[in-house]
């Protein structure tokens, strides 16, 4: 396979599916209701299945379109179809609050992306093009990714939270050029997410605590017990 | 012998749990479940005897064996005290039967995982394995399905992830470092093959790798300001899961650190781990040493107390040298030896007092001699103090630290001071005084409890030679 050249086409859709994915992610950050954030979420795993097929083409790696594959089934449909079902089973459709309101937690985004193109960059000289700028973007979503799980107290946004960092995960890992285990590692963390989201539903955090703001789950802190 | 030692204590555990997933009685499930451990304990001493030949998947070389029978003694010894444990919660009503099937299979699961994360010579296999872990656990923790143990769970599971996260994105940028030499796929994920060609990565790609594993993999070692989870894991879980966490899981996320090091020691132009590792190993020290003097639940008390000798321990191996990580092992075998003893004592506390609070505990020493005493020596093992090994250790940090780094050696002694004191008032409240609680008899062993400070008293009474030589080695080669 010819290796993609620095400036052709297939680099720059790598890159702007790549970018994409840092702008939903911006996306996520000022969403203020959880079934729209469901809806964002699911965009950002379309967007990663996306990247994902196009790296496949690129790169001549046909095990990659099952990573693609698994994202677009479970991650963009199943999983957010499935925290819909919850949000609306536990009533819990209407506004979310964040920590540090929207404007500050945006600014904190632009902040984190500047801070990994500022860290990864340089460090990636020697490695090709395409992975160089890909995992630069890739900690970018990582980065927003940790940033939405500190600043929601929502139980359901945490999950989401966590699924766009681990988003940002696999596109590093199949902008890697040839990383073996791609796939397993795909599925593995799927089925964390699984278990994430039926640990919600199972353990039926609104029922037990009457809520899934995670906030008040903090009752047994260490030091009153 | 023709069954491959290796393959054996992978199978025996996957097998085993397959199996206590569908057999119906408990005390069939316990007994099966201290059978399968004994097992593949045996199976790991025969490594020490003959090693078969490194693959790409897996390896078998002298750091990993100290690990994997470290691991499968502690989980012969906690399944027999789990199978005692577990018949009382049964009685009182706190486990249903349903539950231990789902607890044993789980345990075993648990030792799968850990043991391939051990014996793992592929970067991402041995990820996959941290996790599978990792997420066993989880789910034993939220076993009482109580609120407490719901909110540890999710907490454990929530920070436990995102730990996870970030040493998958260093493994990446490890094998983005790797890919240029090494040439891609499989290649580029062994150990073996990263070791040799360590020298010629990029460095500055592999500073950053190794951030983002210290942070990741430090998650799950319980290293201050990422060891939120692990108060309550320890806390909330059945104690047997407490003792395994504290003496071997906190160990697995430490030797997946380790090797990394390894890896980064053997690159000249990356920057040295031992800072980072100190500065970290010195904050959880110190942290958990403050912490200890506010709990009232004992084990949050001892769960902190582990958080500090994590600290301990990662500071020995962050000082390096054949001394430092000399060091630097035997605390941590040490460690896990006391503290899973530890645990196994409060968990017969606890079950007979029916209170996990400080409070509600007095007087142990008249109440229940033999526990009572046991709880002191442990205690008094766990914070130093001759004659147990664990004070051979914490002096061979400290003497090693005076002799190159005098300031450290201040802050390290400031920090086993503080947790001293904490831990001597804590045991005094529960062990002397006037009686507290019910005083009801003990059914279950103290078998395991006692062989665990018997070995730990041998160790600071007397080494054997060949350890000594053996540990001498390994630190050589953790550079």
């Amino acid at each position: 396979m010819p290796w993609v050249d620095a400036h052709g086409l297939s680099f720059d859709i790598a890159h702007s599916l790549a970018g994409l994915l840092v702008l939903v992610s911006f996306m996520m950050l000022y969403q203020d209701r959880l079934t729209a954030l469901l809806h964002v979420l699911g965009l950002h795993a379309f967007v990663l299945a996306l990247s994902v097929a196009w790296q496949a083409h690129i790169q001549a790696a046909p095990h990659l379109y099952i990573t693609a594959g698994i994202a677009l089934a479970f991650k963009a449909l199943l999983i957010p179809y499935a925290l819909r079902r919850m949000v609306f089973q536990m009533g819990l459709h209407r506004e979310i609050e964040t920590v540090g309101g929207i404007g500050l937690t945006m600014l904190a985004g632009i902040a984190l992306v500047a801070l990994s193109l500022e860290v990864m960059l340089p460090v990636t000289e020697h490695t090709d093009p395409v992975a160089r700028e890909d995992i630069a973007l890739a900690l970018s979503v990582v980065l927003i990714g940790l940033l939405m799980m500190v600043t929601r107290r929502n139980a359901i946004s945490q999950v989401v939270g966590f699924m766009s960092l681990e988003n940002g995960i696999n596109l590093a890992a199949t902008g890697a050029r040839g990383m073996p285990l791609v796939v397993e590692i795909s599925v593995a963390f799927s089925i964390l997410i699984a278990f994430i989201v039926v640990g919600v539903f199972l353990f039926r955090i609104r029922e037990r605590f009457d809520t899934v703001d995670v906030s008040a789950l903090d009752r047994s802190r260490g030091g009153q017990t | 012998m023709s069954i491959d030692p290796v393959a054996a204590i992978l199978v025996i555990p996957l097998v085993a749990a397959a199996i206590l997933a569908v057999l119906p009685g408990y005390r069939v499930g316990a007994g099966l479940n201290m059978v399968a451990s004994l097992a593949a304990l045996l199976f790991a001493l025969t490594l020490l005897w003959e090693r078969p030949a490194t693959g790409p998947y897996l390896l078998v070389d002298d750091l990993n064996i100290v690990f994997v029978l470290l691991n499968c003694f502690i989980g012969f010894t906690t399944s027999t005290f789990s199978a005692s444990y577990i018949g009382h919660e049964l009685q009182i009503g706190r486990l249903k039967p349903i539950h231990l099937r789902f607890y044993h299979a789980m345990f075993q699961l648990m030792l799968f995982g850990m043991n391939l994360a051990l014996l793992a010579n592929n970067i991402g296999l041995m990820w996959v394995a941290v996790e599978l872990a990792t997420l066993t656990t989880v789910m034993m923790v939220g076993l009482y399905r109580t609120a407490e143990a719901l909110e540890a769970a999710w907490k454990y599971f929530i920070l436990g992830s995102v730990g996870i996260a970030l040493a998958l994105f260093g493994t990446i940028l490890v094998y983005l470092a790797a890919r240029p030499v090494v040439g891609e796929g499989l290649d580029a994920m062994i150990w073996t093959n990263l070791l040799k060609s360590a020298p010629y990565f990029d460095p500055s790609l592999l500073n950053i790798a190794f951030i983002f594993l210290l942070l990741g993999y430090g998650t799950k070692v319980g290293l201050a300001p990422l060891h939120a989870w692990l108060p309550d894991a320890h806390a909330e879980g059945p104690t047997p899961i407490s003792a395994v966490l504290s003496g071997l899981l906190l160990n697995v996320a430490l030797y997946a650190l380790l090797r990394f090091k390894v890896l980064l020691a053997a690159n000249p132009h990356a920057i040295a781990p031992g800072p980072l590792m100190i500065g970290l190993g010195l904050l959880s020290l110190i942290f958990a040493g403050f912490m200890l003097y506010r709990r009232r639940d004992i084990k949050r008390l001892f769960a902190y107390s582990s958080i500090e000798h994590m600290g301990i321990i990662v500071f020995a191996f962050g000082m390096a040298g054949p001394l430092g990580n000399f060091a630097g092992l035997l605390q941590m075998t040490m460690h896990s030896l006391t503290k899973s003893a530890i645990f196994f004592s409060v968990g017969h506390i606890t079950q007979v007092k029916g209170t996990q609070s400080i409070d509600g505990i007095g007087g142990l020493t008249e109440s229940h001699p033999l526990l009572g005493w046991a709880l002191v020596a442990g205690v008094v093992a766990i914070i130093g103090l001759p004659p147990f090994g664990v004070f051979t250790s914490e002096f061979l940090v400290v003497s090693s630290t005076f002799a190159r780094q005098p300031v450290l050696a201040v802050l390290l002694v400031g920090g086993l001071l503080l947790a001293f004191g904490a831990l001597l008032l804590r045991v005094t409240d529960v062990a002397f005084g006037p009686i507290k609680g019910p005083v009801g008899p003990v059914h279950a062993t103290y078998v395991p409890m006692f062989a665990h400070f018997a070995l730990v008293l041998m160790a600071g009474v007397w080494l054997p030679p060949a350890l000594v030589a053996w540990f001498q080695h390994v630190a050589a080669l953790l550079g």
